[in-house]
């Protein structure tokens, strides 16, 4: 059995080690690029969202390397997502690819639920899947810490792409680590870079928050680089999903304590209380959240043709009226420009700058 | 003379104008891209620079547009804006109190929405292009009229035929359909600009809260068949500034202007500029599976600008000056 599985942000990293502490052959999705896309738009029902096909081009990039099983994640609600590793797995069968398929839930609950789910993939005894999900876990971790360490460092460095190129360095560095200690020291090391990137400790950046359906926010390709993008624009970029933010108690930067999903959920009650699939209502709840916590904006991103983002965008519209706090949504698919995308928050980050300017009188 | 220089290099025309220090339009030009972007600007820059030898001092150069950051690498811009943000400062040097800047350019079209003179909301035209400029050119072409006249020919229609405008495919399907019913041409062209201005509301102003005063620009905006189907739709007149084709253009010069305001010396490369030789090529980095398709820049032999890598490292190998982009912060006040 050879694995491979969705790239979606820096996450593979650490789930090619899960996998493989849990005794599997692993091959680990390759870069997203032009090429996985055309591949995956090739062989996709025109309507299916931009997350669809870059996962088929990725499970056929993989399958071209040799692998013959792909673990996928199940969806949340009424999100066609439910529905996509069978459908996959449909158009590859119907392709000649006879591959095995492993549907998980994404681990929305407790670790246990995930280890239950993963029974099918466990091919060592029990008290080695402890430790095999406690690293790649801690590694997930670092990954996020590291990725939210560069929103904060982008908008403040003195050297433009410093911080990209410092975190590039970081992945491989966290990439190589084989067991806790080389985690453990290559954790020491990633500090050391990050906190060596020269910035200016008083810069007063725009805040944004991102906000839109995992996938799409998560994996940097499918929605153009929006977070490096805006940071070199001088913006300090949130993000309402990390894969672990419920277990980071103090938070490695704790003014940037994330709230839980149950606060967006209430917050989200006044403008919609009905469960639209995908991540919908937290949308709707964190862009509340973000307005409450002095943020400057929200950038919305949605995959065309995705109902519950669809119906989120629509909401978003009365939300950021009655908190006259602006929002943009991007609908993103295979037909996106970087260069439109690039316009269109050039021009939000001109309003929201402006918008600051006026209401506190600050040059920025 | 001081003047600031602005640049709109779009899709399908480039536009310059000069502007003096109380940004008074002193001279502009207006010119189609053809695909070729340089010579667009160089051939603008050669025209104006003839006509006032010597007697020019530019004191401050923007570009903006889909081009913008091309342009600011040919010419040596201070400034680089986006199309969104020029259009609403030029309008609103225009216009003091518009609300709302429909514009309508050769590929994409945008509204601003502005409180107090300030953006509040915009949005471009995302999946489709019907009812921009290239359409309508289309559109003229194939029934033989020539561009100028095709919104003085929908103006003569006393009734207008109902034209599918959804999708710009349709949309010539029907014409030709309603032509062969035996329709008049005013009829079919009126009927055009109802839908071209139908689809523009239904896609790209959903939502938006349009107020007056609402000012029209953008090339299209020289359509008077288009402006009275906005007024007809929206019920409020509709202003078309002076100088609705160049909007873009002098939105950048006034940028360039606010840009320099604090004494410093322009990066404007000068007039010579047009003279210079430029070529542009692209290779595909074969150095990790992206595959970036890597586009230089070369100017007089020397290559003066790379983009188009993800991973930065092409374009970090030249150090052109680099024109403000963004804000950065430069400390809390």
């Amino acid at each position: 059995m050879k694995i491979t599985f969705p790239r979606m942000g820096t996450s593979y990293i650490a789930i090619a080690d899960l996998f493989r502490g849990l005794g599997n052959e692993v091959i680990s999705p390759p870069p997203i690029t032009k090429r996985t896309l055309d591949l995956g738009t090739r062989y996709s029902p025109e309507f299916a969202c931009l997350p669809f096909k870059i996962l088929m081009g990725t499970y056929l990039e993989g399958i071209a390397r040799g692998a013959d099983t792909i673990v996928s994640s199940g969806g949340v609600g009424p999100c066609r997502a439910g529905f996509y590793m069978e459908m996959h797995r449909r158009i590859l069968w119907d392709l000649g690819y006879e591959v095995q398929t492993i549907t998980l839930e994404p681990p929305k609950g407790h670790l246990s639920d995930l280890v239950q789910q993963l029974r099918r993939l466990i091919h060592v005894p029990l008290s080695q899947v402890w430790d095999a999900v406690r690293f790649a876990w801690k590694k997930l971790e670092l990954l996020d810490i590291i990725e939210e360490r560069a929103y904060y460092l982008r908008p403040r460095e003195l050297v433009r792409g410093s911080t990209t190129r410092a975190f590039r360095k970081c992945l491989s560095i966290v990439r190589g680590a084989k067991d806790p200690e080389e985690l453990a020291e290559a954790k020491s090391q990633v500090e050391e870079i990050l906190a060596s990137v020269p910035i200016n400790p008083e810069a007063v950046p725009l805040k944004v928050g991102l906000v839109g359906e995992i996938y799409v926010v998560l994996e940097p390709f499918a929605n153009g680089e929006v977070a490096e993008t805006l940071g070199e624009l001088g913006v300090e970029v949130h993000r309402s999903i990390y894969l672990t933010k419920w277990t980071r108690e103090n938070a490695f930067l704790d003014f940037f304590r994330i709230p839980a999903d149950r606060d967006a959920k209430r917050l989200a009650r006044p403008y919609l209380d009905e469960m639209i699939g995908g991540h919908g209502i937290i949308n709707v709840g964190e862009t509340v959240i973000y307005s409450r916590n002095g943020f400057d904006g929200v950038i919305h991103l949605a995959p065309f043709t995705c109902i519950p983002e669809i119906v989120a965008k629509g909401i978003l519209t009365k939300v950021s009226a009655d908190l006259e706090f602006p929002v943009m949504t991007l609908y993103l698919d295979e037909h996106t420009g970087k260069e439109g995308v690039r316009t269109r928050l050039e021009a939000f980050v001109d309003l929201i700058g402006k918008k600051r300017e006026k209401e506190q009188g600050v040059a920025w | 003379m001081n003047v600031f220089l602005g640049i709109d290099l779009g899709s399908v025309s480039t536009n310059l104008v000069l502007l003096d220090e109380e940004a008074e339009l002193i001279d502009s030009i207006y010119l189609r891209t053809g695909g070729r972007p340089i010579q667009a600007i160089q051939e603008g820059l050669r025209v104006l620079g003839g006509r006032h030898r010597g007697r020019l001092q530019v004191l401050g150069a923007g570009t903006t547009g889909s081009g913008r950051r091309l342009a600011a690498l040919v010419v040596g811009a201070d400034v680089v804006k986006n199309e969104i943000t020029a259009h609403a400062v030029a309008s609103l040097k225009e216009v003091p109190g518009v609300r709302t800047i429909l514009e309508i350019g050769g590929q994409d079209s945008k509204i601003i929405i502005l409180q107090d003179g300030v953006v509040v909301d915009f949005a471009m035209n995302t999946v489709c292009a019907a009812g921009t400029g290239s359409f309508l050119d289309h559109q003229a072409a194939r029934m033989n009229i020539p561009i100028e006249e095709f919104g003085e020919r929908a103006l003569q229609s006393k009734s207008p035929t109902r034209i599918a405008g959804r999708c710009s495919v349709f949309a010539e399907s029907d014409m030709i359909h309603k032509q062969q019913m035996g329709h008049k041409v005013e009829d079919i062209i009126a009927g055009l600009c109802e839908a071209l201005v139908r689809n523009y509301l239904n896609n790209v102003a959903k939502g938006k809260d349009i107020r007056p005063p609402v000012v029209f620009q953008g090339g299209v905006a020289a359509n008077a068949g288009i402006r009275v189907a906005f007024e007809k739709a929206l019920g409020v007149p509709v202003i078309v500034p002076r100088r609705f084709d160049v909007m873009g253009a002098i939105g950048a010069a006034l940028l360039a202007q606010e840009t320099v305001a604090d004494g410093r010396p322009s990066q404007f490369k000068g007039f010579d500029v047009a003279v210079r030789d430029y070529v542009t090529n692209s290779f595909v980095c074969q150095d990790c599976p992206n595959h970036c398709e890597v586009v230089q820049v070369i100017e007089e032999g020397e290559v003066v600008g790379r983009w188009g890598d993800r991973c930065g490292k092409w374009s970090a190998s030249v150090t052109a000056p680099t024109p403000k982009v963004h804000y950065y912060v430069e400390g809390a006040s």
